[in-house]
């Protein structure tokens, strides 16, 4: 009998998760299923559908603080606090399009399991960094609280921070709090063009070691998004800072090449574009998302252009690179070569088709030692294995 | 705290040789004498003799003291600098104390990635000293930051005045190194962002030191903003500061700084250090702006805009760094000025959501009359963080209960209107019995379990934190009910 299960309070998810787990019947936990593409496809009879639990418990404003269901549409959150004049400043990354699906989708929920963040993660940091306190129900069905609903609290360990990115194996985050922050009166971008990858990251990165509280620093080679190399830095806050923060970066660029100018209407979609990794958007290939020190994602690059036909643009201040192997293949073992060589980091197959992708681990593998604690993690949090099994690694 | 087991106290002997056999020389004290320095943290009312004090100088001692501790079912209670004001640090009678002050080395000065390697050991402050010849500094700034460790830092999350808009060490710290009970060693993160695999170091920062010991930490460092200007704004009512907090952040300001005083912390400040505090007013703001000149200029003039409509009836702007540091030195030296005032204090460490800091405060006022004692608040007015300093003297029969107990009924308070029991302190033994007041078993149990995935002979620092330990093998099981698929009524495809 399969079954999708679509719960409409937070007591009939633990009912849900309590029947699979006396029943060790494995459930996918979704919300709309926009991120379905991540990880490894789980493939279980029952399907937990989130999308009923919507709606926001509370928000108030002037606390900065924001309570919603797991099941609350990202799109509707979004334009609730731009309403009030405030944004999530994590700026999450809409994976629609590049994972071939409509712009818009997605939940809370997902947003946090997948730990979603955008180019303003180098100054404001990712969904983990945003999240106050979490109801959940556990694999064991038992629901539980963590943290709370004011900016500041260390009461017990931080499992609301724990549980982002960890696509949903470990509990059904039912409603989470989140932290709001005022939305920026305006955006400009200093624009360089025609950077090498190795010049446009040293420039990036004088940049984010200046006080100019740069809060985008990406590099688009040539043929990205025109056809020249395009190397840009954000600027966000109220108009004077805005103008005062452009000057001084702009004598401190100076050497590096050509400058222009992009005001708030023309950076926006730019900003929006680097988010959604829009280079690589209707594209064929493989994609694989790479997190690496700044300065070494320019020889992650270079070492693997010398034998794979690949195109690649950074954001991060050059430490997260969007890599696609425009011949379809993986190159997983030439790709993890890389990033160790450059000094390690995290690379994370995004895009690939699905016989293919089934054929390597999607997420960086772990030194034993530590896959052991996770995997003891999981045990305690879901003992018989029924969420999301085998989403992130097999076994957890 | 749990009950000393016999059989270790009885075989100290035993363990000190092993102790000596992996840390050799003077890295293990047994002297009474010279243990009495670690019988206590910053948490002065506790204290407790440990078995033996080690101080390891290499992961691979951390390790096998871990390893041997874990093998004979020894306790561990691992220690940084020592200034918990939890309590975090307290000795067990049976347990072997952890100092890793030790590890004191800067590793690994990164500037083109933002980055610093340190070992633990390492002050808050120190981390600042080593980057500032280049303009940088690291954001999180507890009131200790001269004395307290960055793996202290990482055990209780520490915040401080700047974390509104710089964040808590959690946001702060990239990557850690990390020691196992069982004597593995496990890196997390590093100078990339966001690792995937579960969060790890969000669960072993703030945990209190009940999880792992941290070996090696990676911190991001910022340049120092271009420069900063502060307001200090008198009120009539607390209200009417509450309301300008509120304003000021409706606004979309987001101050480097926003601390309030009351009118009892305003006085004992004002006659130490004689910063200039105006006496007629019952709350006190500084709001400190901070990055670049245009952008402070111009914000100084919004807050001042915002003050004036909330009816203060004080507002000094500084016009100097000198002046800008008078403002910063009543409430920097607040506790020393209360600790004048009285001959003991406790600092209490609560957070509220701001819209209740009227209610809270006059309901404090209340307790302080039933509990007939004194209290004076500072307050980190942006985030709700409040810190009460309850006033008692330890050598009048009955003070330092009474004291405590009017704590435990501000906290409670905290929790009642929204809040949380400690904003950055930890909860240590201090606040560990408060817990069921925030709490429910279900929400504890899931954290113990945590534990278990870490520790599951509850070796690394028991007592803390929980009220009630209960076995791993007892929180493992699973209560099965077998039965119907649930809410037949939903429709299902």
């Amino acid at each position: 009998m399969d079954a999708l299960l679509k719960p409409r309070n937070a007591g009939e998810v633990e009912e849900a998760v309590r029947w699979a787990a006396a029943e060790e019947q494995p459930l996918e936990v979704i919300g709309t299923g926009s991120k379905r593409g991540l990880g490894h496809p789980v493939q279980t009879a029952h399907v937990l559908d989130l999308s009923a639990l919507a709606g926001v418990e509370t928000y108030e404003p002037a606390e900065l603080v924001l309570t919603v269901k797991a099941g609350t549409p990202i799109a509707e959150i979004e334009a609730l606090v731009e309403e009030n004049g405030q944004e999530l400043s994590f700026e999450p990354m809409d994976y629609g399009p590049l994972l071939g699906r409509p712009a818009g989708g997605g939940t809370i929920g997902g947003v946090l399991a997948a730990n979603l963040a955008g180019p303003r993660r180098i100054k404001s940091g990712a969904a983990r960094d945003h999240v106050l306190g979490m109801e959940a129900v556990s694999g064991r069905g038992e629901q539980f609280v963590s943290g709370g609903k004011v900016v500041k609290n260390v009461t017990g360990y931080d499992l609301p921070r724990a549980l982002c990115g960890s696509f949903g194996t470990l509990a059904v985050t039912t409603s989470a709090t989140l932290k709001v922050n005022p939305k920026p009166e305006t955006t400009a971008t200093l624009e360089i063009s025609g950077l090498s990858d190795e010049d446009a990251v040293t420039a990036l990165c004088r940049a984010m070691g200046s006080s100019a509280e740069v809060s985008g620093a990406a590099h688009l080679p040539a043929g990205l998004w025109g056809e020249t190399a395009r190397t840009v830095l954000r600027l966000e806050g109220f108009q004077a800072s805005v103008d005062y923060r452009f000057q001084s970066l702009n004598s401190l660029l100076s050497g590096f090449g050509p400058v222009r100018r992009l005001e708030d209407g023309d950076s926006r979609p730019l900003w929006a574009g680097i988010r959604d990794a829009a280079p690589h958007v209707g594209k064929a290939g493989t994609v694989w998302r790479v997190s690496v020190a700044p300065t070494a994602g320019p020889g992650v690059v270079a070492q693997l252009k010398e034998k794979l036909p690949l195109s690649a643009f950074y954001d991060w201040s050059g430490g997260l690179v969007w890599i696609c192997f425009e011949d379809g293949e993986l190159h997983e073992a030439e790709l993890r070569a890389a990033v160790a060589a450059s000094g390690g980091g995290h690379a994370t197959l995004v895009r690939a088709t699905g016989a293919v992708a089934a054929s390597v681990p999607v997420f960086q593998p772990q030194p034993e030692a530590l896959a052991a604690l996770s995997r003891r993690l999981k045990e305690q949090f879901d003992p018989n294995g029924i969420l999301n099994p085998g989403r992130m690694v097999t076994g957890v | 705290m749990p009950a000393p087991d016999p059989q270790v106290l009885e075989r100290r002997r035993e363990i000190v040789s092993a102790l000596q056999a992996i840390v050799p020389g003077e890295g293990v004290i047994h002297d009474e004498r010279e243990m009495r320095a670690y019988e206590t943290d910053a948490l002065t009312a506790y204290r407790q003799m440990p078995l033996i004090v080690v101080l390891p100088e290499t992961v691979d001692q951390v390790s096998a003291v871990l390893k041997y501790c874990h093998k004979h079912d020894i306790k561990v209670v691992p220690r940084g600098a020592g200034t918990s004001l939890s309590g975090g640090a307290l000795p067990l009678q049976d347990g072997v104390l952890l100092s890793m002050m030790k590890f004191n080395q800067v590793l690994d000065i990164d500037f083109e990635n933002r980055a610093v390697v340190v070992q633990p050991g390492v002050t808050n402050l120190g981390i600042t000293r080593a980057v500032e010849h280049e303009g940088f500094y690291y954001a999180p700034d507890p009131s200790s930051q001269i004395a307290c460790s960055i793996g202290g830092n990482i055990a209780e999350n520490s915040g401080g005045v700047h974390c509104l808009k710089y964040g808590l060490t959690t946001n702060n710290v990239l990557g850690m190194e990390v020691v196992l009970i069982n004597g593995e060693v496990v890196r997390l993160g590093g100078k990339h962002l966001d690792s995937e695999g579960y969060d790890l170091m969000a669960l072993m920062t703030g945990s209190e030191g009940l999880l792992g010991v941290v070996t090696e930490v990676t911190v991001r460092i910022l340049q120092k903003p271009e420069t900063a200007r502060a307001l200090l704004i008198g009120f009539p009512t607390s209200e009417d500061g509450g309301r300008c907090v509120a304003d000021v952040i409706g606004a979309g300001i987001i101050p480097g700084g926003m601390e309030m005083m009351d009118k009892p912390a305003i006085h004992a400040a004002e006659d130490f250090v004689n910063a200039g505090y105006p006496r007629d007013v019952e709350a006190l703001l500084i709001v400190e702006l901070d990055g670049p000149e245009a952008e402070v200029d111009y914000l100084i003039g919004r807050v001042e805009e915002i003050a004036r409509a909330n009816k203060a009836s004080h507002i000094r702007i500084s016009e100097s760094e000198e002046e800008r540091l008078t403002f910063w030195a009543g409430r920097k030296a607040a506790f020393p000025a209360v600790g004048r005032i009285s001959p003991d204090y406790l600092c209490m460490d609560g957070t509220i959501p701001r819209r209740e800091l009227p209610k809270v405060l006059a309901r404090m006022r209340e307790l302080a009359d039933k509990h007939n004692l004194g209290v004076a608040n500072v307050f980190h007015a942006g985030d709700g963080n409040l810190h009460p300093l309850i006033l008692y003297d330890a050598n009048k029969p009955g003070e330092l209960e009474a004291a405590e107990a009017f704590g435990a009924d501000i906290l409670r308070l905290c929790v009642e209107v929204g809040g949380v029991l400690t904003g950055e302190h930890g909860v240590g033994i201090e606040k560990r019995d408060l817990m069921t007041d925030m709490f429910t078993e279900a929400d504890l149990k899931q954290q113990q379990r945590v534990k278990c995935a870490f520790d599951d002979k509850h070796l690394l620092n028991p007592g803390k934190v929980f009220p009630v330990l209960h076995r791993c093998a007892e929180l493992g099981k699973m209560h099965v009910h077998k039965g119907q698929l649930p809410f037949p009524d939903i429709p299902r495809f």
